[in-house]
């Protein structure tokens, strides 16, 4: 019945890949199509209230001035929101201003896509800043993801100067696909029981007669921005696992589906932009193989339940059900862990940090890859960065100048692509040993051991992958947690971003050359094996040792 | 500059509050129940619990729930995430079993539904799984007197299969059960 269920998951993205990876194409193709007889208005209308009449085509460093720019400005907006949401109206539940390092670690979380939270939802948000800064930012960042993909599928495509206009992509990211989805999956997932209220928290007496405070808001809104989006932070402090924001194994379903639809589909998306569907495809099945092997490893983890409860003489036989809810199991746990950091969302519905050691090893190793699906737009782009060093280390070994969709890769775009692989290992094991060095990092520490390594690696990792799901029981909100994992969310989105933007502009300019018989075929099998030979080597050459001193030794001191 | 200071603003409104807003109406005046948090009401209208969120049972009359750290206090949510070797829960397992062995003598640890001694995600989890509702009757039937037959089929009635028959896990919803107990004890 397990693996049947989740097939029948995998089975259903399967169809959606190709609708959804067209209508995204024809969103930013920019050609002339049905949907702009009901959507152009809207964003003319838009426009003509920003003052963007004029929408000429950018550079690569135009775009990515713009996009910078436009994050800033989200920022600071949200900052003072946050620091002034006692005074703001939509606080039934009086809830006080945010502390500032707090305030900048939310912030710099949601921007980022990242979603992580130091603080609860339930105690620590009004409705207000709920809606607008959390909400907002939910559709700004994965909308900023999406156009990074775009703007970089098209330096790869095409020829000229340019890479598009920011805000024509990001404007049309909103308009035409996660506003509409949202508001389809918002009214989807109220029928199916998630709450959706303005009213502040209920008050009732129990059957056992004592008083029950069931706090309650407006979470169908934002459950449905928050996996579309990729983003993941919760309404509430046990986010999916909470049974308002994810009530029923069905709406599990609809959850992982929802995170995990735009990345996937973007594969596809590419593989229409580059006028060639397989190369699209190759792409897809190398994410999947990681995927389905990485799921594999925590769905048998999990169902072995926890050698050291099986010691105390339990039976083993219903998985390790610490920190896991009854309605899902361990297939529906197991697969949304999986789906939730391959597509780098971060939401949980089950405790990463009750997984057992081996289960731990999935998370940690998508996240770290942080390729296999990856967030909206960035997943992509890091996935065909490792198409890039693939067809390099090829052209290495057989002597010729590596090519990719007809187009030389030479030493500046390779410098550049050095820069964004190195950055994402650099910041997860350079501020984990930090973190060692000092009382300030160590003690926030809550399961002592290797696991204890675990937590602080996580942390980081979660951090610079911008994924957001945690090991909780670290006691993350201190100034030392939220200062430190603030700078490594926005070095690890906006480095990466720049870099692979600025290789875009690089590749969009070179003279395509004819393919030739010695031409190397990225459209072909081998390469899926190329592709996942690669991000496996990188991987394990980088993160292994730090593996080790985790998962590993703690799953060999209870085997 | 002023383009973008223009934008954000702009977004703030359209995704921070008429978005939220408009879908919160438009909840409210389709799924009305659902909406407001799925509250089991009695006949008078009183609110007794909502049928999502499970309530803290320890009196031997009533079936129980799954542990919880923040003993079912809906106003937060969460677990105290204890790693799988953390000493602390594996003592609290340990204090669990001896007080399942206790209240129903004759049990042999491995017969033990491990749902019933684990923390569960949310510290909410309305359900238990039906091996877990099933192991407590006998201990329900001496404290209320109802035989084991009529608690079983009580069982039966209230479990819930997988979603389409096929998604996630068949369980039984706690509130729900000593909601129906309580009407049979009382009539």
């Amino acid at each position: 019945m397990d693996a049947l269920q989740i097939a029948a998951v995998i089975l259903l993205l399967l169809f959606i890949i190709k609708p959804l990876g067209s209508y995204i194409y024809h969103v930013f193709s920019n050609e002339p199509n049905k949907t702009d007889k009901f959507f152009a208005p809207i964003e003319k209308c838009i426009y003509a209230i920003c003052g963007m009449k004029n929408r000429a085509p950018m550079t690569w460093k135009k775009y990515t001035i713009s996009l910078l720019l436009t994050n800033i400005v989200f920022v600071a907006a949200g900052y003072v929101i946050l620091r002034l949401q006692q005074f703001l109206p939509l606080n039934p539940n009086g809830i006080k201003n945010m502390e500032p390092t707090l305030s900048f670690n939310t912030i710099a979380s949601f921007m980022t896509n990242t979603n992580l939270q130091h603080y609860s939802g339930e105690t620590g948000l009004s409705y207000f800043s709920q809606m607008t800064v959390i909400m907002m930012m939910m559709f700004a960042s994965a909308a900023t993801g999406i156009v990074v993909a775009i703007a970089f599928i098209r330096g790869i495509t095409t020829k000229g100067n340019t890479i598009g206009n920011f805000f024509e992509d990001f404007i049309k990211g909103h308009t035409r696909l996660l506003m509409p989805m949202s508001i389809i999956l918002t009214l989807v997932l109220v029928g199916l029981k998630v709450p959706q209220t303005l009213d502040p928290s209920i008050t009732l007496t129990t059957l056992e007669g004592a008083k029950q405070v069931i706090a309650i808001g407006p979470v169908a809104a934002l459950e449905a921005i928050k996996h579309l989006g990729t983003n993941g932070g919760g309404f509430f402090g046990a986010n999916s696992a909470h049974p308002f924001e994810n009530p029923t194994p069905l709406t599990n379903v609809i959850e992982i589906l929802s995170m995990w639809c735009i990345p996937a589909s973007l594969t596809y998306t590419y593989g229409r932009f580059a006028k060639k569907q397989k190369q699209g495809w190759i792409v897809f099945g190398a994410m999947s193989i990681l995927f389905v092997a990485f799921l594999a490893l925590i769905y048998f983890a999990e169902s072995n339940g926890n050698p050291a409860l099986t010691a105390m003489g339990l039976d083993p036989s219903q998985g390790s059900m610490e920190g896991k809810e009854v309605r899902f199991g361990i297939a529906q746990s197991a697969l949304f862990s999986t789906v939730t950091t391959a597509a780098t969302t971060g939401t949980v519905n089950n405790m990463h940090d009750t997984l057992t050691p081996l289960g731990q090893i999935t998370p940690l190793s998508l996240m770290m890859l942080n390729t296999v699906f990856g967030g909206d737009g960035v997943g992509l782009v890091n996935m065909l960065m490792y198409a890039i060093i693939g067809v390099f280390i090829c052209g290495l070994m057989v002597g010729r100048t590596p090519e990719f969709l007809g187009r030389k890769i030479e030493p500046k775009e390779m410098k550049l692509i050095a820069v964004a692989l190195l950055a994402h290992p650099l910041l997860i094991l350079g501020p984990t040993a930090l973190a060692f060095l000092t009382e300030l990092g160590k003690g926030a520490i809550s399961n002592p051991g290797f696991h204890g390594i675990s937590q602080v690696l996580y942390e980081f990792t979660s951090s610079a992958a911008n994924n957001g799901s945690g090991f909780e029981g670290l006691g993350d909100n201190t100034l030392f947690w939220n200062i430190s994992t603030g700078l490594v969310m926005l070095l690890g989105r906006y480095v990466s971003i720049i870099s692979l933007l600025a290789v875009a502009g690089s590749l969009v300019r070179k003279q395509p050359i004819p393919e030739t018989i010695g031409t190397f075929r990225t459209d072909h099998l081998l390469f899926v094996g190329i592709l996942v030979g690669v991000v496996l080597i990188v991987g394990a050459l980088t993160f292994l040792p730090v593996m080790a001193l985790g998962p590993i030794a703690e799953y060999l001191s209870i085997r | 500059m002023f383009k973008i200071i223009r934008l954000a603003l702009l977004m703030i409104v359209v995704c921070g509050i008429a978005y939220p807003l408009a879908m919160t109406g438009l909840a409210q005046m389709i799924f009305h129940d659902q909406a407001n948090g799925s509250l089991i009401k009695e006949k008078d209208g009183k609110v007794v619990g909502s049928e999502l969120i499970g309530q803290n049972f320890k009196s031997p009359q009533y079936f129980h729930g799954r542990v919880s750290s923040i003993h079912y206090d809906a106003a937060a949510s969460g677990s105290n995430n204890y790693g799988p070797t953390n000493k602390e829960m594996l003592k609290r397992t340990n204090e669990s079993i001896n007080l399942l062995k206790k209240e129903n003598p004759g049990v042999d640890t491995k017969d033990i539904p491990v749902d019933l001694i684990t923390n569960s995600g949310s510290g909410l989890d309305p359900d238990i799984s039906v091996k877990a509702a099933k192991f407590q009757v006998d201990r329900v039937s001496k404290a209320t007197g109802v035989s084991r037959a009529q608690l079983n089929s009580l069982i039966d009635d209230t479990t819930k299969g997988r979603s389409l028959g096929l998604f996630g896990e068949p369980r039984v919803n706690v509130l729900e059960l000593n909601i129906k107990l309580q009407k049979l004890l009382k009539s």
